[in-house]
């Protein structure tokens, strides 16, 4: 393999460890809290959110988003660091 | 000045301004007219991406199907938004990187076959004609609710109108135009969410709004308040829902795929520049989503809270001005069946006297709460800008898969630049008046295939996208048979569980799994996946070239502009 190759290969796999991070993530906030564990979190309250509904209406969707900005973020560091930046 | 008034102007304006972006941005090449010239900049592309995506749906029809649901409507909320975190990790970039012009043109070279690019472009056409003749529905109900013009009258008023700057600007004129009715779309939306939070609970931020006590002095949570009356009308708890577990779960999952697959969204992170745009875009995307996706369930707890208090145990004789206004259009009913002119709003549907109209919630809640009368004419701007952007994202696809997957790719390869470009003005000219046809004749099934389009987005491109992406060894006959298979099985599981073709549509007790029509995607997306794979083990592995064209998209640098070709 070339050198050229390894670093591609190595790059690769440094993005594959942070997507599956970031998709648990993505999957504990709304499939997890959101839906398979919300009646256990809905007795948790807080203001007049119950916690599990919370999840599912509102919280899932400011992970989600910021999921994204730390995915870009860290690519853009992993883009840098491979000399793949432009 | 009257609501009516005020109707004409904002929409008489922002149709001006939409005409005047689509002359300003005419499309001169193919690359224009299908990529806006692939150098849009990621918060234009984001604004434009969110309009794109924000339809007659979100924008008329969310909110009040969550206020009616509760818990259940999560399924829209989550699944509408964590689709495009799917999008930007595991689709947008690889295929910016690509750098073609549609989704069939990905299909049709990663898997080295004509025969993949067909079948795509079938799917392509099924899910976006689906889609827009929905659009374009949505376009004549807030004409004729509005403008007091007739429905038809309606439909065609927007035909024309999307017709001109999707045939004149193709992708760029779109691009521009969307990002106009972005800011129209959600202003028009947050405007009347902050009048009312702060009217119902003195917080103006309706995201929390909709977690604070009410404003009367009592102390009471909202959410806690709406609770209670739920009950004792015998409805569900609002926070709880009355959907099965799994069914929740296969319905969000089966939205959000839906989203990541859907044609018209992936090809707008064709438009950017670099790989790193189209990351960033994507998050920007979202971000501008979620503004409206966050306050939607607020206006839904606001509305049904304003809903029970205005109507429930109280005269009919005395009801507000709106609600007469509503009942003409059909869209509200009262039917006093026990004859005490007391309207019973109640669960039990032999007692129940009331039908409220989904779509009526966001559009009277402006009534509702009194609100001036620049506001519901805002409204009426907001829901047609939501409309006219998503109809013309699609009908660019449409045009797109026609003109560039079929004619030059397939049919005549040596057609010429300006060739193209008037075979694509042309096919987006006869899909502007077939989806205009069937907004005026809506087939009775329109409605419950828009839902379905994610299942079928889900079902065929999704596993065929992913895996030629994260699986170098991915052949051509495992992801055409994948394809096949959970486009066809989708399509089964519609047409005997949703649409009645296969004789009287069964009881929801012989779903399989437990799972609606609705959350099906998801089952026939595992299925495409699983076919993809066990096909795949058993045919010759993809030719060298393309392992290498799949090694060489997962590199960010180098994508350039989008390749002509």
């Amino acid at each position: 393999m070339s050198d050229k190759q390894k670093k591609a290969t190595a790059y690769w796999k440094e993005n594959v460890r942070y997507l599956f991070i970031l998709l648990s993530i993505w999957f504990a906030v709304s499939f997890g809290a959101g839906i398979l564990f919300k009646d256990a979190l809905n007795t948790i309250k807080i203001g007049g959110f119950k916690l599990g509904f919370w999840f599912a209406q509102q919280g899932s969707i400011y992970v989600f988003v910021i999921l994204i900005f730390v995915y870009v973020r860290l690519m853009n560091k992993l883009d840098k660091k491979y000399g793949y930046n432009e | 000045m009257s609501v009516q008034v005020w109707t004409y102007l904002l929409v008489g304006i922002t149709f001006a301004l939409y005409i005047g972006i689509a002359i300003w941005s005419r499309a001169g090449s193919t690359k224009e007219f299908y990529v806006a010239g692939g150098g849009v900049s990621p918060l234009a592309n984001g604004m434009a991406t969110a309009a794109d995506w924000m339809s007659a749906a979100s924008f008329i029809s969310m909110a009040g199907i969550i206020a009616f649901a509760g818990y259940d409507g999560s399924v829209y909320l989550m699944g509408w938004t964590g689709g495009y975190v799917l999008l930007a990790l595991l689709l947008a970039p690889y295929l910016r990187k690509f750098g073609k012009f549609t989704v069939p043109d990905f299909i049709g070279d990663r898997y080295y076959s004509n025969t993949a690019r067909m079948v795509a472009v079938f799917c392509a056409l099924i899910v976006s004609f689906t889609y827009v003749a929905g659009q374009m529905r949505g376009v004549g109900v807030v004409f004729s609710r509005f403008l007091q013009v007739d429905i038809n009258t309606g439909v065609i008023i927007g035909m024309v109108i999307v017709l001109f700057y999707a045939v004149l600007g193709g992708m760029k004129g779109i691009t521009y135009t969307q990002v106009a009715q972005y800011c129209v779309l959600i202003f028009a939306f947050m405007v009347p969410a902050i009048f009312i939070s702060f009217q119902m609970t003195g917080n103006p931020i309706p995201q929390l709004g909709m977690g604070s006590t009410l404003n009367d002095g009592s102390g009471t949570f909202l959410m806690d308040r709406l609770n209670g009356l739920s009950t004792e009308l015998g409805f569900a708890e609002y926070t709880d829902g009355t959907k099965s577990v799994i069914d929740v779960f296969a319905i969000t999952l089966a939205l959000m795929v839906g989203t990541a697959g859907l044609p018209h969204v992936i090809v707008r992170f064709f438009t950017v520049k670099r790989v790193k745009d189209a990351r960033k875009s994507a998050g920007l995307a979202l971000l501008l989503i979620a503004i409206l996706y966050t306050t939607a369930p607020a206006v839904s707890v606001f509305a049904k809270m304003n809903l029970i208090d205005t109507v429930s145990n109280e005269k009919y004789s005395q009801m507000p001005v709106w609600f007469k206004n509503w009942e003409e259009t059909g869209l509200l009913t009262f039917d006093d069946k026990n004859k005490d002119g007391i309207i019973q709003y109640v669960a039990d549907k032999d007692k129940n006297e009331l039908i409220v109209d989904n779509d009526i919630m966001v559009l009277a809640n402006p009534e509702i709460a009194n609100l001036p009368a620049w506001v519901i004419a805002l409204v009426a701007a907001g829901g047609l800008a939501a409309a006219l952007s998503t109809a013309a994202g699609l009908l660019l696809v449409i045009s797109a898969s026609v003109s560039h997957d079929l004619i030059k790719k397939v049919f005549k390869p040596n057609i010429s630049e300006k060739g193209e470009l008037w075979a694509a003005r042309g096919a987006a000219t006869v899909a502007v008046v077939i989806a205009g046809y069937f907004g005026i004749h809506p087939p009775g099934f329109v409605a419950a295939v828009v839902a379905l389009a994610f299942g079928l987005a889900a079902a065929s491109f999704f596993p065929a996208i992913v895996l030629g992406i994260f699986y170098k060894k991915m052949n051509k006959e495992g992801a055409i048979g994948g394809m096949v298979v959970g486009i066809s099985l989708m399509l089964f599981y519609m047409a005997k569980f949703k649409l009645g073709w296969l004789g009287e549509i069964p009881d929801k007790s012989e779903w399989w799994f437990g799972i609606s029509p609705e959350g099906f995607g998801t089952v026939a997306m595992i299925v495409n996946f699983m076919v993809a794979l066990v096909i795949n083990r058993f045919t010759p592995e993809p030719p060298q070239e393309v392992q290498e064209i799949v090694e060489n998209i997962r590199i960010p640098s180098g994508a350039g502009e989008a390749v002509d070709h």
